[in-house]
């Protein structure tokens, strides 16, 4: 434990995560979203913000809005409109970002989350629809004198997700943006890559330490950018908790007292650390004010119904009914509810044909989750459908077939044998379940391990597995496993009372 | 509400526009004349007058998302003032 | 053939009968705007080889003996405000001066399906603000009816061709009066539509919920037949209303009885020249002749109308000419430290005064601190503006008063004082703020011989009321026969 885990205090994130919408063509152009395009070959004079062009609004870019707020349970108005955020920067080439101000499309919703502590809801402010700049990189040629501004971007469809200051910590980071991920690629609103940027995010951390006094003093917020996988965002809460612990510690100063801003800082994924870049002396000054030039859009309420009809079980609803109904344990139940909905649909189908859900479960968890992974295949496309997985674990259990040969069994399936029986005789493997041949066999290879035996009697109850792995090899692994235990326990107890007798 | 040349310049740099020291004096005296003429509105009063933004009472108007032809590149370039390879060249934007 | 003084619908008729080709139309036309424009100055670029393209294909229609567009063979003349093609499209200013859009706007895409003859470039107040064309960066241009005036503004240079005989159409934009303002000041027809009736698609935006195009023409017949010809929905302009356009040429020779036309006294206060009012009372005995009701009403907010239009107006524009900063199109600063300095300098070097002053003007009342008082004030003030016409119109079918509350001033008289400028708007803007159409039409001269224009406004998407009713006027007048001389 660190020093500065040794003292209680509460960490304070406020998320805001930013989501490019699964359309085809940009917010106010037909102009192509499709990522890694040449440079500015997807401009045309709109998202070039040309002298004369005017926006149109993406009608798809605005239904994946809703039903995104929706699904993050926030409260749709049935009026909203757009408004200019005035600022001057080379990847605006407007010089102003066509976003909602006063009365965004949606507000006050929650994302339930877990993060291993059970279930918890954490507080949405609001989300809102806006425009993407462009990609600005720094001319490494032109010795630091010069940006270039590829605009391919600009215009994309933004979705800005900002969370209440409730996530409390570094693993709540994580778990928060892997259930936006979750439930955004689910619904088809967006694909989450933040690899490519379609999902970006900016923390706002502070922390609330209590002292001796009674009081609570607050460390001066920092606001993190440059957070470029879930694991760094994680990364960049821990560090940056602990060093407004040590700071605060040294300097004492607190949000709120005079002088004390909130500070920018970018998160180096190199040297795993925020550097506090320096502060702009001027408060920023956006002078929002109705875009003239798209007209508000109103969202009735049947609309709303309908759309939220649409939305099917979502993660969180899942995560709750699996173990009710299957049994499940709650971390069970994350771990499919993580891979998706179609993963979810194809485990309640294979554990009704088979009728053992934890076995099905455990499939699933391990050897399916690991073959997708192998091959980068979603659920829909892997090879052993799930009445074939309910036909392998129906047939596991009614041979008894070992844990190894059951594996060789489902790789076999999944190099396309349609069945575990048909699978099992490609593989020659026949399971012996006759006791009489058994029991022989299991005579022999205690008759040929005396050492085994004797560390048996001396009350070393696993010697017994070296006899078992004799077995195990004489029949090549196809021996009914709980067969082999019974006769081996009868055979070595018998054995232990002829030696006594003799 | 009149403005004083310090006001003048913190709109300037708002605006993006350099000006000349008489410019700025040029303009404190016409910004003045102007603004102290809009003061006559708060003569008026507005209590519980919605703002009107816009003429049109005309709501909801979309495209569909259907991909449109683009410029070509050498189009889209065509009239920067700094044209780098493909991209736009601006002077360098330190963070 | 000489054609200065033929409509655009008897220029029409020659082609489509055979009488004229395109081609002898175009180099008629060139040739008279040769002539003509080294003094009056209307033209900035003038698309001499574009337009006998066009005519070529034009001719070459006809003798494929296809169907001909509703302005086919005939010259029109475009305010530099919209964007054409490979064009050089200035509006007026320094920053553009080397700006070739990639696309037309949609007017001009309108206009060359109709098979016009697109001719030039008119000249304009920088980025369309000002009411005298004197804030052109390129030059200064000249009524034709006195050369030492103004042509009234922002569309001089349109007003001016037309005017002149240059052209017998001309396109124009009105934010507060500049389509309107120089008609009448010029003795010529010039309409703004309702907004949201053309397009602004193409038409680079000075304040963008006042903007709108219209047309200039010598008389009702040939205003009505450009005004169908670009009015209309566009889906790249959401707001473009979806409304059919009336047939308006055929409409505006039905007079409008019974006719009951609202006349605001606010428009005949303090400021208004007494030989323009008596020309404006004039007219309305000409419509009483007719057999109008004239109602005196009330506009009770007029006198808030500059203020609250140039709140708006300007908050527009200082977000609306953001773009022009040097940094992907347009003129660039030289000389620079870094960035913002390039953004300062690019943006100081290239606008003019008024343009520099609406801009500190817009950012200063947008800005924190400001947008409440000023800002917000004046778009409520723009809503009980809207309810005063609404009221009128409930009982009225037009308003009828000045265009302007005097005849073209002598150039030079008003840039030294822009609030007196902003002033001259006094009775257009109003119209702009509501989104109403309005007519400015010949009423009649003063004893210098300035033309005076009479202002026509309806309630909104009523531009056939206002050209029939303007049309009454002018069959029982011959002001609009009249040429500078």
């Amino acid at each position: 434990m660190t020093w500065s885990e040794s003292i209680s205090y509460r960490t304070v994130i406020g998320l805001e995560v930013h989501v490019q919408l699964l359309t085809r063509t940009k917010l106010f152009c037909g102009c192509s979203t499709t990522f890694g395009q040449p440079p500015n070959s997807a401009t045309c004079p709109v998202c070039l913000g040309l002298p004369g062009a005017l926006p149109v609004m993406n009608r798809r870019a605005f239904d994946l809005a809703v039903k995104a707020a929706l699904a993050l349970n926030c409260r749709v108005a049935g009026f909203t409109k757009w408004d200019r955020k005035n600022y001057f920067y080379p990847d605006l080439p407007k010089n102003y970002q066509i976003s909602q101000y006063d009365l965004p499309f949606s507000e006050e919703g929650w994302l339930e989350i877990d993060a291993g502590q059970g279930p918890r809801r954490i507080g949405l402010i609001r989300v809102h629809l806006e425009e993407d700049a462009g990609k600005l990189l720094h001319d490494e040629n032109g010795g630091g004198q010069a940006s270039r501004v590829d605009l391919n971007r600009a215009g994309t469809p933004l979705l800005e997700i900002v969370s209440k200051p409730e996530v409390a910590s570094p693993e709540e980071t994580r778990a928060y943006l892997e259930e936006i991920r979750l439930l955004l690629r689910e619904l088809g609103v967006s694909d989450c890559e933040m690899q490519e940027g379609s999902l970006r995010c900016d923390a706002n951390i502070n922390l609330h330490i209590p002292q001796a006094d009674g009081s609570v003093a607050a460390t001066p917020i920092v606001e993190v950018k440059n957070l470029n996988s879930v694991a760094a965002v994680e990364r960049a809460m821990r560090y940056e908790t602990q060093r407004q612990f040590e700071q605060f510690q040294k300097d004492g100063k607190k949000w709120g007292e005079p002088g004390v801003h909130k500070a920018t800082a970018g998160w180096d994924e190199n040297s795993r650390t925020t550097r506090i870049q320096r502060r702009k002396e001027e408060a920023a000054d956006y002078r929002y004010f109705p875009e003239p030039d798209l007209v508000p859009v109103t969202v009735s309420a049947a609309r709303v119904d309908e759309v939220r009809a649409e939305l099917g079980e979502l993660p969180a609803a899942q995560r709750a009914r699996l173990p009710a109904q299957y049994g499940l344990s709650a971390y069970d139940a994350g771990v499919l509810t993580r891979q998706g909905r179609a993963f979810v649909a194809y485990f309640e189908e294979a554990a009704r044909l088979c009728g053992d859900a934890k076995e099905t479960a455990n499939w699933l968890a391990n050897d399916v989750l690991q073959a997708l992974n192998e091959s980068k295949q979603a659920i829909r496309y892997f090879p052993i459908s799930a009445a074939g997985l309910a036909d392998l674990i129906g047939e596991i259990k009614a041979t008894g077939l070992n844990k190894q040969r059951s594996r060789e069994v489902f790789a076999e399936m999944l190099a396309g044998c349609p069945s575990a029986k048909q699978a099992m005789d490609k593989l020659g493997i026949k399971v012996i379940a006759d006791r009489d041949q058994l029991a022989d066999i299991v005579r022999r290879a205690i008759a040929a391990n005396p050492t085994a035996v004797a560390d048996f009697k001396k009350g070393k109850t696993k010697a017994a597995d070296a006899i078992k792995g004799a077995v195990m090899r004489e029949t090549k692994g196809m021996a009914r496993t709980e067969l082999v235990q019974e006769i081996l326990l009868e055979e070595l107890h018998r054995a232990g009372s002829d030696a006594d007798r003799g | 509400m009149s403005l004083d040349v310090e006001q003048i310049r913190w709109i300037a740099h708002l605006a993006r526009l350099e000006l000349a020291d008489d410019e700025i004096d040029g303009l404190a005296r016409d910004l003045n004349a102007i603004v102290s003429y809009m003061d006559q509105l708060q003569q008026l009063n507005t209590d519980g007058i919605e703002p009107l933004a816009h003429p049109l009472d005309v709501k909801n108007v979309f495209r569909e998302d259907v991909p449109a032809s683009s410029l070509a590149v050498d189009e889209a370039l065509a009239s920067a003032p700094d044209r780098r390879g493909n991209y736009f060249g601006v002077p360098a934007v330190l963070d | 053939m000489a054609m200065m003084d033929t409509s655009a619908a008897e220029i029409r008729q020659l082609f489509v009968g055979g009488q004229a080709s395109a081609r002898e139309i175009t180099h008629s036309c060139l040739e008279v705007i040769r002539q003509r424009d080294g003094n009056i100055k209307a033209f900035l670029h003038v698309d001499e080889a574009g337009a006998l393209d066009q005519a070529r294909l034009v001719d070459e229609k006809r003798a494929r003996g296809e169907a001909l567009g509703q302005l086919a063979g005939v010259p029109v003349a475009l305010k530099d405000v919209l964007c054409v093609r490979g064009q050089p499209t200035t509006c007026g200013s320094k920053i553009l001066a080397s700006f070739t859009p990639p696309y037309d706007a949609h007017v001009v895409a309108r206009l060359r399906q109709a098979d016009a003859i697109l001719v030039g470039k008119t000249n304009m107040d920088e980025f369309a603000m000002g009411s005298s064309t004197e804030n052109s960066a390129y030059h200064t241009t000249r009524n034709p009816w006195d050369l030492e005036r103004t042509p009234g503004g922002s569309s001089g240079g349109s007003a001016a061709a037309v005017a002149a005989g240059e052209v017998p159409l001309a396109i124009g934009s009105d934010t507060g009066g500049s389509i309107r303002q120089p008609a009448g000041l010029c003795g010529i027809v010039g309409m703004k539509p309702s907004y949201g009736r053309v397009s602004r698609f193409g038409l680079i935006a000075y304040g963008s919920s006042l903007d709108q195009i219209g047309p200039f023409a010598r008389n009702i017949a040939d205003a009505a037949l450009l005004l169908a010809c670009v009015a209309g929905h566009d889906a790249r302009d959401s707001t473009s209303v979806e409304r059919a356009v009336p047939a308006y040429a055929q409409m505006s020779e039905q007079p409008l009885r019974p006719l009951t036309i609202g006349v605001p006294r606010e428009f005949f206060g303090a400021g208004l020249d007494g030989e323009v009012e008596k020309a404006v009372r004039a007219a309305l005995e000409v419509y009483q002749g007719l057999g109008a009701t004239i109602r005196d009403v009330s506009l009770p907010h007029t006198r808030f109308a500059v203020a609250a239009y140039y709140l708006v107006a300007t908050a527009e524009a200082s977000s609306n000419l953001a773009r022009y900063d040097g940094g992907h199109f347009g003129r660039r600063a030289t000389m620079f430290d870094n960035l913002i300095d390039m953004y300062c300098r690019s943006r100081g070097e290239g606008f003019g005064a008024e343009v520099k002053r609406r801009i500190m003007l817009g950012t200063h009342v947008l800005s924190s601190g400001y947008r409440d008082a000023y800002y917000v004030k004046a778009l409520k003030v723009r809503r009980l503006i809207k309810q005063d016409f609404d009221e009128v119109f409930n009982n009225c079918d037009v308003i009828i008063g000045p265009t302007s509350p005097t005849p073209a001033f002598k150039l030079g008289e008003k840039v030294g004082d822009p609030l007196a400028m902003y002033l001259s708007d006094v009775y257009t803007i109003s119209a702009n703020l509501a989104g109403l159409p309005g007519i400015s039409i010949p009423c009649g001269f003063t004893g210098s011989g300035l033309p005076i224009g009479l202002q026509i406004l309806a309630a909104p998407f009523e531009e056939q009321k206002l050209l029939q009713v303007a049309r009454m006027f002018e069959r029982e007048t011959d002001w609009h026969d009249r040429r500078p001389g």
